[in-house]
């Protein structure tokens, strides 16, 4: 057919502009990544820098005390999140489709899913004030008998369980609504044939409900394998402190610290290349099992 | 079906969603009764939910404060500028990708493209380099270029024109139209539900960010509004912290800017408030859009 594959030309002119940017913003930085391997210097530029192999990774790995401990931190904080950011939605969707009155439901699905759509420098300030030593918190711990305020935010202790806990806060709501919608889906012959056969409300939730999102569960728990090493710049970057640097400075706030603050850009870009790579392995790998498991493909 | 009992499983379920409904509103309602309460009784951490002494004053401070306002219109217009960039990206690259391998041959070759650049990048040093290095620093463009091409959102626009009837498309050619023509009468029309989602994601997104403002541009006169509060608010309360004892601290708090800050935060929340019936109601399509694929 000549007339179709003419029309190929207007295809490709509308491509056109988006991939020229895309060209730009992403292609071009990724050769940036060979900074990694130089000693890089902004006067001589990517061109003209010297070549130190493996020097900067060796740097990190050998020669930074707190590298192990950044990973650490990563791995432990975002794990947290995935894990309690695919069980307590679940058990929310739950609840809240044992909820019979309508306009309870649907006043409680405004609310919950509000938070998700403040920035973090929102979220970060409110939390701040409310853990902050005069917070809240503090003041209802003081009221029950405590003795001195706890500084929350200052605390290596409570750092990492603050950060993680309001991620939840932040997202449960939001992250409920894909679960919410795979209820609805469960075809409703099932919950009368277990009617019939005189199944209780547990019964009915173990055996009809959990069954049914039981795939939408597995997705998102196979493709969130690939934010191991996300655990949430923003939220981070708003909520630290050098006090609490040892159980909450992550891989991106130390590429930032690094490359930006101290201007080390081939050690900063060495950071995030060794980030890259492992989370490129982990996207895969959680595509091919998503794939395997669930049947999902991105297109 | 009428079961009017109300059984006890029923009221401990009620209680349990009551109690995670108001974990949800404190953090907000304290902070909004922080920014209509008094300094002393703030900054003493006596403020709950409730405001005390009631006092707009650091609403009229706001309205006082120059640099608040210039960053609200920063925000405003990187929210339009950029909103209007990445929907126009999102239509140029969704239609064509939305036809048949059969109809543009080419059409894989640039979903692996695409896919690409949203697995692989090459970081925050290369790319504060490169916009650098292209003299977009200190100025708008580098808020909204970078990020012009929304891979996630081309691809949720993408399957919803592959469900809109291609007789339509047929039709239409046999008229003489040209694809441009195509794209712009017949399925822009058609897919704007979907591309209410894309521009609810665009501006969301754009009135949220804050780091590449704190990066990108060093006038303070220039930040938009989110990098502005971030600046204030994560600087007061740590500066000192290891140097004062909790007491110096807290009567630090007392006279410190807590409530004005408080105030700041929350008229950056009202736009989202404003539309956030909208973003509800999209959202949560545009979640499920994109996660149930037929």
């Amino acid at each position: 057919m000549r007339k179709k594959s003419s029309l190929d030309i207007y295809y490709h002119a509308m491509l056109f502009p988006g991939t020229v940017m895309l060209i730009i913003f992403s292609i071009i930085p990724m050769f940036g990544l060979i900074m990694a391997f130089q000693k890089f210097s902004p006067v001589y530029g990517i061109f003209g820098s010297p070549f130190v192999g493996l020097y900067n990774f060796k740097t990190l790995f050998f020669r930074s005390p707190n590298t192990m401990q950044v990973i650490f931190n990563t791995v432990y904080i975002s794990v947290a999140k995935i894990l309690l950011g695919l069980i307590i939605p679940v058990v929310f969707a739950l609840l809240l489709n044992e909820c019979r009155v309508h306009w309870f439901k649907r006043s409680m699905q405004t609310i919950v899913y509000l938070p998700n759509f403040l920035s973090w420098v929102i979220v970060a300030a409110m939390f701040s004030h409310i853990f902050s030593v005069t917070g809240i918190v503090n003041s209802m711990l003081l009221f029950f008998g405590l003795k001195e305020p706890i500084m929350f935010m200052a605390s290596n202790i409570w750092f990492r369980p603050i950060v993680i806990l309001t991620d939840v806060w932040k997202n449960f709501g939001f992250s409920a609504v894909i679960y919410i919608a795979a209820i609805t889906g469960i075809d409703l012959n099932l919950y009368e044939a277990a009617d019939i056969d005189g199944a209780s409300r547990w019964q009915k939730v173990k055996y009809v409900t959990l069954p049914g999102i039981l795939p939408t569960i597995i997705l998102m728990a196979t493709l969130s394998l690939g934010n191991v090493l996300n655990a949430g710049f923003d939220q981070i970057f708003n909520m630290y402190n050098p006090v609490v640097y040892q159980t909450g400075d992550i891989l991106d706030t130390l590429v930032y610290r690094i490359g930006l603050v101290n201007m080390q850009y081939s050690l900063g870009t060495a950071v995030g290349l060794f980030k890259s790579i492992i989370s490129i392995i982990l996207i895969f790998l959680s595509y091919k099992l998503a794939d395997k498991y669930a049947g999902y493909r991105i297109f | 079906m009428r079961k009017n009992k109300i059984s006890m499983t029923d009221i401990i379920i009620s209680i349990i969603l009551i109690g995670i409904t108001i974990t949800c509103l404190v953090p907000i309602l304290n902070t909004i009764s922080i920014s209509l309460s008094d300094r002393v009784s703030a900054g003493l951490g006596k403020v709950y939910v409730w405001p005390i002494n009631f006092t707009i004053a650091p609403y009229e401070e706001i309205l006082k404060d120059k640099q608040f306002f210039t960053s609200f219109l920063v925000s405003i217009f990187r929210v339009l500028l950029g909103g209007v960039i990445n929907v126009f990206f999102c239509i140029t690259m969704a239609y064509p990708l939305s036809k048949d391998v059969k109809a543009f041959r080419a059409k894989n070759m640039y979903m692996w493209f695409l896919v690409f650049t949203m697995l692989f990048n090459g970081g925050l040093v290369p790319s504060y380099l490169l916009v650098q290095n292209l003299g977009l620093v200190d100025s708008i463009w580098a808020l909204v270029l970078p990020g012009a091409v929304p891979v996630f959102s081309i691809i949720l626009l993408m399957n919803y024109f592959k469900s809109i009837p291609s007789s339509l498309e047929e039709a239409a050619l046999m008229d003489g139209a040209n694809p441009f023509y195509i794209m712009w009468k017949i399925f822009v029309p058609l897919a704007k539900p979907a591309i209410a989602v894309i521009t609810l994601f665009a501006v969301v997104g754009h009135w949220n960010a804050f780091f590449d403002g704190l990066i990108y541009i060093n006038t303070p006169g220039k930040y938009p509004l989110q990098t502005y509060i971030q600046t204030l608010s994560v600087s007061i309360d740590y500066q000192n912290i290891n140097s004062l004892s909790p007491q110096d601290l807290m009567k630090q708090m007392a006279i410190s800017d807590l409530t004005f800050n408080s105030a700041k935060v929350v008229v950056s929340m009202i736009p989202i408030l404003l539309i956030y019936p909208l973003l509800q109601r999209y959202f949560v399509t545009g979640i499920i859009m994109g996660a149930v694929k037929e």
